[in-house]
């Protein structure tokens, strides 16, 4: 088991994603930051669909109860290992009793913790992907606890790895939305020359952003959308969808964003500023 | 006898939008269906798709690995042609028992009033119709329903309550529907139906698929605390009749 002591703002259990039901309305779900998670899952030799944990700007407090292997990544939130720093993509060895903790954020808003075969919260509709109205907690609090599975020996290929951190990056690779032909000329040029900022609206269902482009009175039958797509509400302002996001809607899908540019969004946070780029 | 001039396009690298004529009509939503359950059947049997329908659209969702549009636009052009000669897929109407006590129809006095029509006569309507399902979203479980009569038509309320209780059965603009779970909600609130459009604990969680018909019926109170503790220990029955495609 793994003990929470303190749960942190908002951390919750992560997998690819619940699929088999986006016809009856239920979100994919999933990791945030694809990136980051499928990196420390892939450190560990973890199974592609093995769960992980996310945090959200301010991490937990936890305790192992059993021997095992985790890595890091994502987010900076100044790790700590029985009060010594730990890097990230870092393979780490793990004792009974040992605490892992989280404190200042340094850079990216999402943490991501993976554990030698993965965390096994419950499977519901095919994922252990965290959501509300689906699985029993929408996110951990103090004192709840996670099961994961004792591995005392393990010898990973490779133990770290580097990467160039993308977390600084702002600019979103984007390819044209459904609707992305009605957009005249002048909503065209300020989506794609301008800079814009991440609001307070910010959640794992979408991230609202603080600047409006002109608006419009674009009528349209509701209809599906992905996470990543780029919705325009008729008063200008641009919502992008999320991991969380509901599955159609009845706004104009003028962009979707690369798979990449998702993981770049899932980093950022409130006032943190993005910019669109045709791919 | 698919006949209509269908738009594909790409919809970012791991989708495919198909888009009818932009009109509210069954026979669009019944070609839609029939050109869905052939793919589903036929040619994208590969789990690693989702078939989304919606209204006049069906999205096609590859979790695995990126499209090749233009080739799969051919593919696709070619399987329209071919599901002609398929048969429409099964539908159901379902029965659902709706409470209009004013313990729940919290909004009905509001409505019937707005609509000059009295309580019971709101009710006589929205229990005469018979409804089609042409989109799920918005929550789990959220059924998009057409066939609203015009004498039932109201705004939505200016203020969105904060809380609507699971089950509330409302009406808005052209739209009736159940929120299949507690959240926040502008629509008028009239009743609440006592069978669960969604649960988490079945392999098949929602019963209802799009293209399927719906008729609310009244029931009492007593009924209805009958059927949630039916509800509660997974006993209760639903009304479906199946329909001749």
């Amino acid at each position: 088991m793994l003990k929470v002591l303190k749960a942190g703002l908002f951390t919750t259990i992560q997998d690819q994603g619940r699929y088999g039901f986006l016809n009856k309305g239920v979100p994919v779900a999933g990791y945030m930051d694809t990136f980051s998670a499928t990196k420390i899952n892939a450190l560990l030799e973890n199974k592609k669909e093995d769960a992980v944990m996310e945090m959200t700007m301010t991490g937990p407090t936890l305790q192992f109860e059993r021997a095992t292997f985790i890595a890091i990544g994502g987010a900076n939130i100044s790790a700590t290992l029985n009060n010594n720093e730990v890097a990230n993509y870092k393979v780490l060895k793990i004792g009974k009793g040992d605490i892992l903790s989280f404190g200042k954020l340094e850079s990216g808003f999402r943490g991501y913790l993976a554990v030698k075969n993965g965390f096994q919260a419950p499977i519901v509709l095919g994922s252990r992907s965290f959501f509300s109205s689906i699985t029993k907690k929408n996110h951990l609090q103090d004192r709840d606890v996670v099961d994961y599975i004792e591995t005392a020996v393990f010898n990973p290929k490779i133990t770290e790895l580097r990467l160039d951190s993308f977390l600084g990056e702002n600019l979103l690779k984007v390819s044209a939305g459904p609707e992305y032909e009605l957009l005249n000329d002048k909503q065209l040029e300020w989506l794609f020359s301008k800079e814009f900022t991440v609001s307070n609206e910010n959640n794992r269902m979408a991230y609202q952003l603080e600047e409006k482009i002109p608006g419009h009175e674009i009528s349209m039958l509701t209809s599906a959308t992905l996470p990543g797509t780029v919705q325009l509400t008729p008063s200008g302002k641009i919502m992008v969808l999320m991991k969380d996001g509901q599955t159609t809607g009845g706004y104009p899908r003028i962009l979707q964003l690369s798979d990449k540019a998702i993981s770049i969004m899932a980093q950022k946070k409130y006032g943190d500023k993005v910019r669109f780029k045709l791919k | 006898m698919s006949a209509f001039e269908i738009s594909i396009r790409p919809f970012g690298v791991h989708a495919i939008l198909i888009e009818w004529p932009s009109q509210v009509e069954e026979v669009i939503l019944d070609d839609i269906l029939r050109f869905t359950r052939y793919l589903n059947e036929a040619s994208l049997k590969d789990e690693n798709w989702e078939v989304v329908p919606a209204y006049n659209s069906v999205t096609l969702i590859q979790r695995e690995y990126p499209i090749d549009f233009n080739e799969f636009e051919i593919k696709l052009k070619k399987w329209y042609g071919e599901a002609k000669e398929m048969a429409t897929h099964k539908k159901y109407l379902w029965r659902l028992p709706v409470c209009y006590d004013s313990e729940f129809a919290i909004d009905l006095p509001e409505v019937a009033s707005y609509l000059n029509l009295s309580e019971s006569e709101v009710i006589q309507l929205h229990t005469s119709h018979i409804y089609t399902l042409y989109c799920i979203g918005f929550l789990p479980g959220f059924m998009y329903l057409g066939g609203l009569p015009k004498d039932l038509e109201i705004p939505r309320r200016p203020q969105p309550r904060g809380r609507v209780l699971k089950g509330a059965v409302g009406l808005a603009g052209k739209q009736t529907g159940i929120y299949p779970q507690q959240s926040p909600g502008g629509w008028n609130i009239i009743g609440n139906c006592s069978v669960p459009m969604f649960d988490p604990k079945k392999e098949e969680p929602c019963f209802i698929s799009v293209g399927d018909k719906v008729q609310f019926y009244s029931i009492e109170k007593a009924e209805y605390d009958l059927h949630k503790i039916e509800g509660e220990v997974g006993i209760y029955k639903l009304e479906k009749i199946e329909l001749d495609a």
